[in-house]
């Protein structure tokens, strides 16, 4: 069963000592950027071992100071997760235990992943071309 | 072919005085061409192809091409797949440690121009030759084992042409 639940950030951390025990396995945290609505919201996929269901968190952050607790100490695989989503996406995890990049160079500047990215060399693509 | 008699053909070709350096040429040529050892490195799904043309179907040992695993010992790259912002400093160190003669061989589309990754891509490189120097493009996606050995052959014939004294 899939069960989706959409929360607060304030609201992650008890959410999640709360469900960790049934909960045990984090399958993956990404991110997804809505310019539209001035979010970015990170889901937080997971899953129970003991019987088979998944549990979907969504979170909206604001785009302008996306910040949220770090969930690494509950589940330790989120720590490169949230690496990755703080390489691509800029969200700020507190209380990270090391969150520095971890797919782009040290030396990269600004996050790939937000829809108005832009870097001097990309080259878009024409509309002629699907 | 008898390998030694290859070696006399070359031998017997000098007559002395000044013609000894292009024989010399001829024969260091022929040895170079004859042993690519090639750095045992791949990028991307283009390696795939290049492990496929290493293997025993096709054989590149049969050319004279080894994989070394040191780039201190190789004297040709083959830069199989998509270069990215990241790698592309790595390459040019691996280029680098290389010993001369070095030569490097593009293959496939995303190591010529980025390929796939040409449009929209924050972190592809727009081809390797924007990191080193290449001496052979084999373009395909990604190109069959054939048309790596098509573009070895013509990299062989490249250095027959060369001279010790003048590259």
């Amino acid at each position: 069963m899939t069960e989706e639940k959409k929360i607060s950030r304030e609201e992650l951390l008890a959410t999640g000592e709360n469900i960790k025990a049934q909960y045990n396995f984090l399958v993956f945290i990404t991110a997804v950027d809505y310019p539209e609505r001035n979010v970015i919201g990170m889901v937080y996929h997971l899953r129970s071992l003991g019987n088979r269901d998944t549990l979907i968190i969504k979170i909206d952050l604001p785009r302008e100071k996306p910040e949220i607790a770090s969930v690494a100490g509950i589940w330790p695989a989120a720590e490169w997760h949230e690496r990755e989503v703080f390489d691509l996406f800029g969200v700020n995890f507190l209380g990270h235990p090391d969150l520095r990049r971890i797919l782009l160079p040290p030396d990269w500047e600004g996050s790939p992943l937000r829809k108005d990215y832009t870097k001097p060399g990309v080259i878009k693509r024409p509309e002629t071309i699907k | 072919m008898d390998l030694a008699q290859d070696v006399f053909r070359y031998v017997e070709k000098m007559p002395g005085g000044n013609l000894i350096l292009t024989t010399t040429d001829s024969l260091f040529n022929w040895a170079k061409a004859n042993s690519l050892w090639y750095l045992l490195f791949g990028l991307k799904c283009c390696a795939i192809e290049m492990m496929a043309a290493g293997a025993s179907r096709y054989d590149l040992d049969r050319l004279g091409l080894m994989f070394r695993a040191s780039p201190r010992q190789t004297d040709l790259m083959i830069v199989a797949g998509t270069v990215t912002a990241k790698m592309a400093p790595r390459i040019r160190t691996l280029w680098e440690q290389m010993a001369e003669p070095r030569y490097v061989i593009a293959m496939g589309s995303c190591a010529i121009t980025g390929g796939a990754f040409f449009y929209d891509s924050y972190a592809a490189i727009k081809g390797v030759d924007e990191v080193i120097p290449v001496d052979v493009y084999i373009p395909g996606c990604p190109p069959r084992p054939e048309a790596l050995i098509e573009g070895i052959l013509k990299l062989q014939e490249k250095i027959k042409k060369e001279s010790l004294t003048k590259r």
